[in-house]
């Protein structure tokens, strides 16, 4: 019989390893993230945080074990397929990942385009999204001309536009002043109350005191839940 | 499609040397490959022209009277394949050979008697016109009574053939190392396209771009770059042909040869070859970046 946690689990890790050569990035983490959950996980740098997301949108293979990502075991998915996986995602970066020869617009618009959106919709949708993240006057600036703060708001529109069931935030507020942090923090959390699932690799210690989801710590490789949080 | 050619076209500007790099090259890879292929359709043209006219020289041996030569008239009309017989003189040869020679007359005008032989000019009819028809013909008409002697131009076409075979294949050969050199520029003017863009294909991946999303605009930079290469060389074919061409046509006006430009279904099978070049360099450089 399964529990009604596993039923509505979005996300499940069995037993997953990963190994660099003989370095060990990720042992025997065993995890369920529930559909609409908010999830922190928490560690120091090198801990393993951004190898755990990188392995759910397959950037890494896992070396052992097995990840079930909305019913799609990942280890028997064909390549052709990976891309429909990704689509499920919303992604962000720290270091924002946006194209710098495309307009913010443009940058939004990527992912409406390669899910062959028509043009009036791409239109409508991503002045939506740059209106919510409050990028919509900065739609013709290129990227190297913003500030962190507004990379990566457009970072976080980009993860939104496609409506995605699961946003992965990979130390989102890193390279942020507190004042961009929160007003990162709180478009997850806006995006979160919508429904999303939501789950933010952080060393970010004043991020998870403001944490209302579960937190799970990474050391060395090895999941755990923190005692003191 | 008009979002992957917007793409593509605006890739092209963003990338404009490496592009103009490539288009050079399959403009200068259409233009010799194009005149090659000029050369040769025209001395095609040329070829097939003097074999049309290919005449078989009779001569009549020394002291043949003139009831042997009505009789070697009638027995040459009853050959079949021969077109018409004219009877050249003796002394009309000598005539045609002084107004040749015009400045070394005076040779002639020494000698004492007429060497040359009376003769027959003989021409074909068109079906005749193959080298083992005429050596064949060439046969019969030798083992004529009265004739001591038959010249024909086989062997001169026959050496023009098999020079002009050979200058053939080592166009084909040439074309061929001119067709892989210049898909290995474009795949690789392609590839340095895509080291330049790596980050950005990585991040396309990464939002759920399928390989096809991230190829289709390389493919049709590749069509693009192909069909302005072909344009190019083919322009300045052109261009060349003009400007020269007119001169040739005069010197061979008197071989009643004229000469000629590829015709509009030829240099739509170039430009689809100078398309077809871009493609393959595409595919690949992207065969291998989608590998990695």
């Amino acid at each position: 019989m399964t529990s009604m946690a596993e039923k509505s689990a979005v996300i499940r890790m069995f037993h997953v390893h990963k190994r660099y050569g003989a370095k060990q990035a990720l042992v025997d983490a065993t995890l369920d993230i529930a559909k609409n959950e908010f999830l922190f996980i928490s560690g120091p740098s090198g801990a393993g945080k951004s190898t755990l997301l990188k392995l759910l949108y397959l950037a890494e293979p896992v070396s052992e074990g097995q990840i079930l990502v909305d019913g799609m075991n990942l280890s028997r998915i064909p390549r052709r397929r990976i891309p429909m996986l990704r689509r499920k995602f919303g992604i962000i970066f720290q270091d924002y990942k946006l194209i710098p020869s495309r307009t913010v617009y443009e940058n939004v618009a990527l992912v409406l385009e390669v899910r062959g959106k028509k043009r009036s919709l791409i239109e409508k949708k991503v002045k939506s999204v740059l209106r919510v993240v409050g990028m919509e006057d900065r739609m013709a600036a290129y990227p190297p001309s913003l500030s962190g703060g507004e990379q990566q708001r457009v970072a976080v529109a980009r993860a939104v536009a496609g409506d995605p069931t699961i946003i992965l935030a990979d130390e989102p507020t890193g390279s942020l002043d507190d004042e961009s942090a929160a007003t990162i923090f709180e478009l997850l959390n806006m995006f979160y109350n919508r429904g999303a699932t939501v789950v933010v690799a952080t060393h970010d210690k004043a991020l998870i005191k403001n944490a209302t989801g579960r937190v799970l710590q990474i050391r060395q490789g090895r999941l755990d839940t923190p005692p003191d949080i | 499609m008009i979002f992957y050619t917007r793409r593509a076209i605006k890739d092209i500007l963003e990338n404009r040397f490496l592009n103009v790099v490539t288009i050079i090259t399959i403009a200068l890879s259409v233009l010799i490959f194009s005149a090659f292929g000029l050369f040769f359709l025209n001395a095609q043209d040329m070829f097939n022209a003097w074999k049309k006219g290919v005449r078989i020289m009779v001569y009549l041996a020394p002291g043949t009277s003139e009831a042997q030569r009505l009789d070697t008239r009638y027995r040459l009309q009853t050959i079949a394949g021969i077109q018409s017989i004219s009877f050249i003189s003796k002394a009309d040869a000598l005539e045609l050979m002084k107004a040749r020679m015009q400045r070394q007359t005076s040779l002639l005008d020494n000698m004492r008697e007429n060497p040359l032989p009376d003769a027959f000019e003989v021409t074909l009819v068109t079906e005749s016109n193959s080298p083992e028809k005429i050596e064949f013909l060439a046969q019969r008409i030798e083992g004529l009574p009265s004739v001591s002697e038959v010249e024909y131009g086989q062997q001169w076409i026959d050496r023009f053939a098999n020079f002009f075979n050979l200058f053939k294949l080592v166009g084909y050969g040439m074309g061929a190392m001119f067709f892989m050199a210049t898909i290995f520029i474009a795949a690789n003017t392609i590839r340095l396209v895509l080291y330049s863009r790596r980050e950005e294909i990585h991040i396309m991946r990464l939002v759920g771009a399928t390989d096809n999303f991230i190829k289709f605009p390389f493919y049709l930079e590749g069509l693009i770059q192909g069909l302005s290469g072909g344009l190019i060389g083919l322009g300045m074919l052109f261009s060349a042909f003009s400007a020269i061409g007119s001169q040739f046509e005069q010197t061979l006006s008197a071989e009643m040869v004229a000469i000629r430009f590829f015709s509009i279904g030829t240099c739509a099978a170039i430009l689809g070859g100078g398309m077809i070049t871009g493609l393959l360099g595409c595919f690949f450089s992207l065969k291998q970046f989608v590998k990695e």
